[in-house]
């Protein structure tokens, strides 16, 4: 019996870490497809940052009620795969409650902490899911979000509880069975776990010892199928920001906000431009690492991996798009759609790549016009609001600012107003039709 | 208002043989719009009270390059970028100040990747730097116990983090200091960034300076102060789409002082 169980579990945990692992090559290959950027400098201070706003979820304190309620989910999530060695030891060599021994009383404590948290996650669930269903909280409530968005939200916001009912059942059968003398765990008395030791006689208290043996390990073997099962859905959702959060506050922009970097191949062709000796009609060099010979970005391999690593990290949970002033005003722009669909595409090149043995198939697609239209693109203010707000330091304003240098230098696509304002620059270095001669005519005006 | 403004260009120095404290970079609409010409003048009586030996560039002064830049134009505003660091490198500039939030931004941050690094301030910051060296001084005057409220220009805070200097200059004039719903980091936008000055909104279903007014009306100011030309555009076009225009003033915090002043 005891063999049979070790067998499954050791064939269901690599099952689900093995399948996982290919689904994570996957979106690391995918985030490679996007060009090289250097963001391996400063690096203390990179790993400050990560600390700051993905462990200590500094961001998030800004709106202090669900900040509280995310962290209890988020605390509870990490101090459970404490129990979750204990739950691997005893899976594979059959036994059962392997630290309790060894930890004594540090082992209530922390089972005893779990519980607390977990009751405290119950909570927060439940307020999100309430939040999210009931009140309609109109960030979370958008046309953007229905369909999958929307369900996958609600499908986590359960698993979460479901998840939590296990870890119950499981601690206060055990209970039960302890009290009488009959848990797996030798001897007779009570866990002391803070929450089982009452809710456990309370709840599981008339049970024969048989149900009460079945209810012990639903409870046991649910916990980790619900691990596993969450680990291999992450993929599939905007909670891979559990994982990603953590290189995506790493690799995130510690520059001023305000500072767009300086397309390097530009600089290259206007010092060209503007040496009197260059001889025009040289051929230009042959530069080795070649970039690609586009300006700006028409699709998702013509995005950095950062702002790639950004859609598969995006929550989704659109604080960007309630800060954002064009949306707020009815524009067609949100900020967390430019996320969502730029993970989209690149899933929809992924399955293409994967499709065609490894090379990318031209599909007569891009994100740019399939995915995102320009009406969108252009009624961004370069504000930053979205930065500020994003929890995760995602930028959708670099995906919007690389789109747009895209129409304006690829395509020749601005807006007609935006190319006379340029023509008035290119011939008199204002953006109006003024005389730059006339640049200091206002001393003398009245 | 009577006596008349000293504003020498590099030009002038140069040929005197001397260098000024700081370039006062005076910006396109800082020299072409009229509404901004006023921001202009109004900094310049006060850097003549407080006897800073400043300098501009006048003709010799071009476009930063920051609208092109925001469009998309990157080609652009390389090529004016690189003309300006020209500019400043064959007088040997080493401070800027400016009343343009977009100008001050695209020196101070993207001018170094083309090779010309200064030290750029804003004028909010570097009148401020005057009252604390003692070079100049304010009592409240006419703002005493005014209430005004100060809106964010997006370029000067939230992309440079200058939250503290303009509000300190208006308390400086003993008024009272209302803050918007949105403020600092969580300012609104006026609307006028990332090149949108130049063209029409897209479709929605109210302008965004509609919607920044509508925030700073809701705190009854009698004076909203901006630290932006543009802002200033944005927010007075508002004030007048809510017939507001008689009572409350969209003023300039250079404004603000030189009026304290009497200047
Ligand atoms: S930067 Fe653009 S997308 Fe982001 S909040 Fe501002 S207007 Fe919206
Ligand atoms: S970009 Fe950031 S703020 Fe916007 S939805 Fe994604 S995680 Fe939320």
């Amino acid at each position: 019996m005891h063999i049979l169980s070790s067998i499954l579990f050791i064939a269901l945990t690599v099952a689900g870490f093995g399948f996982f692992a290919v689904n994570a090559k996957k979106i690391y290959r995918n985030i490679k497809l996007g060009q090289p950027v250097n963001r391996t400098d400063r690096s203390s201070e990179r790993f400050k940052n990560m600390l700051l706003v993905a462990f200590g979820q500094k961001k998030m304190f800004t709106r202090p009620i669900p900040a509280l309620l995310h962290f209890a989910i988020y605390a509870a999530f990490m101090i459970t795969q404490i129990e979750l060695i204990e739950i691997f030891i005893d899976g594979i060599f059959g036994t059962h409650r392997i630290f309790k021994e060894p930890l004594g009383g540090f082992y209530t404590f922390m089972i005893s902490l779990i519980e607390v948290m977990s009751v405290a996650a119950l909570t927060a669930t439940i307020f999100f899911l309430s939040r999210r269903n009931l009140l309609k909280l109109p960030r979370l409530n958008m046309k953007e979000l229905l369909g999958w968005p929307k369900k996958d939200a609600n499908l986590i916001l359960m698993m979460e509880i479901v998840l939590v009912l296990c870890i119950f059942t499981m601690n206060g059968t055990d209970e039960v069975l302890y009290n009488i003398g009959k848990s797996h765990f030798t001897g007779q008395g009570s866990f002391n776990f803070t929450i089982s030791q009452f809710i456990g006689p309370t709840v599981f208290g008339s049970l024969s010892e048989g149900t009460l043996h079945i209810l012990e390990r639903v409870g046991w073997w649910g916990h980790f199928i619900m691990v596993l099962t969450f680990l291999n859905y992450l993929y599939f959702s905007k909670h891979l920001h559990i994982l990603l959060a953590f290189p995506n506050t790493y690799f995130a922009n510690l520059n001023p906000l305000g500072q767009f970097n300086n397309l390097e191949s530009v600089t290259n062709e206007v010092k060209l431009m503007m040496d009197p000796n260059a001889d025009p009609f040289a051929a230009p060099a042959v530069d080795e690492n070649a970039v690609p010979a586009k300006f700006g970005a028409q699709d998702v391999m013509d995005l950095n991996q950062v702002q790639l690593l950004n859609a598969y990290s995006c929550t989704e949970c659109g604080r960007c798009t309630s800060s954002c002033p064009a949306n707020i005003t009815g524009k067609k722009l949100s900020p967390r759609l430019i996320m969502m669909k730029t993970r989209d595409r690149l899933e929809e090149v992924g399955k293409n790549i994967d499709a065609n043995k490894g090379t990318f198939v031209e599909d007569g697609k891009t994100l740019l016009n399939d995915y995102i239209t320009p009406e969108e693109l252009w009624a961004c203010t370069t504000c930053n609001a979205c930065v500020e707000e994003c929890p995760i330091e995602i930028s959708p304003l670099s995906i919007i600012m690389d789109m747009r240098r895209f129409l304006v230098m690829e395509q020749s696509a601005a807006p007609m107003e935006l190319n006379t304002m340029m023509t008035n620059i290119e011939n008199n270095g204002a953006p109006w039709q003024y005389n730059q001669m006339d640049r200091l005519n206002w001393k003398d005006e009245n | 208002m009577s006596e008349s403004l000293v504003v020498p260009t590099m030009a002038e120095m140069m040929a005197r043989g001397e260098q000024p404290e700081v370039l006062f970079w005076v910006g396109c609409s800082g020299s072409f719009d009229d509404r901004a010409k006023k921001i202009t003048k109004a900094f310049v009586r006060i850097l003549n009270r407080a006897n800073v030996k400043f300098a501009v560039l006048g003709s010799e002064e071009g476009c930063t390059g920051d609208p092109a830049k925001r469009a998309g134009n990157e080609f652009l505003f390389q090529m004016q970028a690189m003309m300006n660091i020209q500019v400043f490198d064959g007088y040997e500039v080493k401070k800027i100040v400016t009343a343009c939030p977009h100008c001050f931004n695209t020196i101070k941050n993207e001018y170094p990747g083309l090779g010309g690094t200064y030290e750029v301030v804003h004028h909010t910051e570097f009148l401020k730097s005057l009252l604390d060296d003692g070079r100049l001084t304010i009592e409240g005057g006419q703002f005493k116990g005014k209430r005004i409220t100060f809106h964010d220009p997006c370029y000067l805070g939230r992309a440079n983090k200058i939250y503290e200097a303009p509000r300190d200059l208006i308390q400086k004039l003993d008024a009272e200091l209302v803050e918007m719903k949105r403020s600092k980091a969580n300012g609104l936008c006026c609307g006028a960034g990332g090149a949108q000055m130049f063209k029409e909104p897209e479709k929605g279903n109210k302008d965004v300076n509609m919607e920044r007014t509508d925030d700073a009306l809701e705190v009854k100011p009698q004076i909203i102060a901006a630290g932006c030309p543009f802002c200033n555009t944005m927010l007075t076009d508002g004030v007048k789409f809510n017939h507001k225009e008689g009572e409350v003033q969209v003023l300039d915090v250079a404004e603000l002082i030189a009026n304290a002043q009497d200047l």
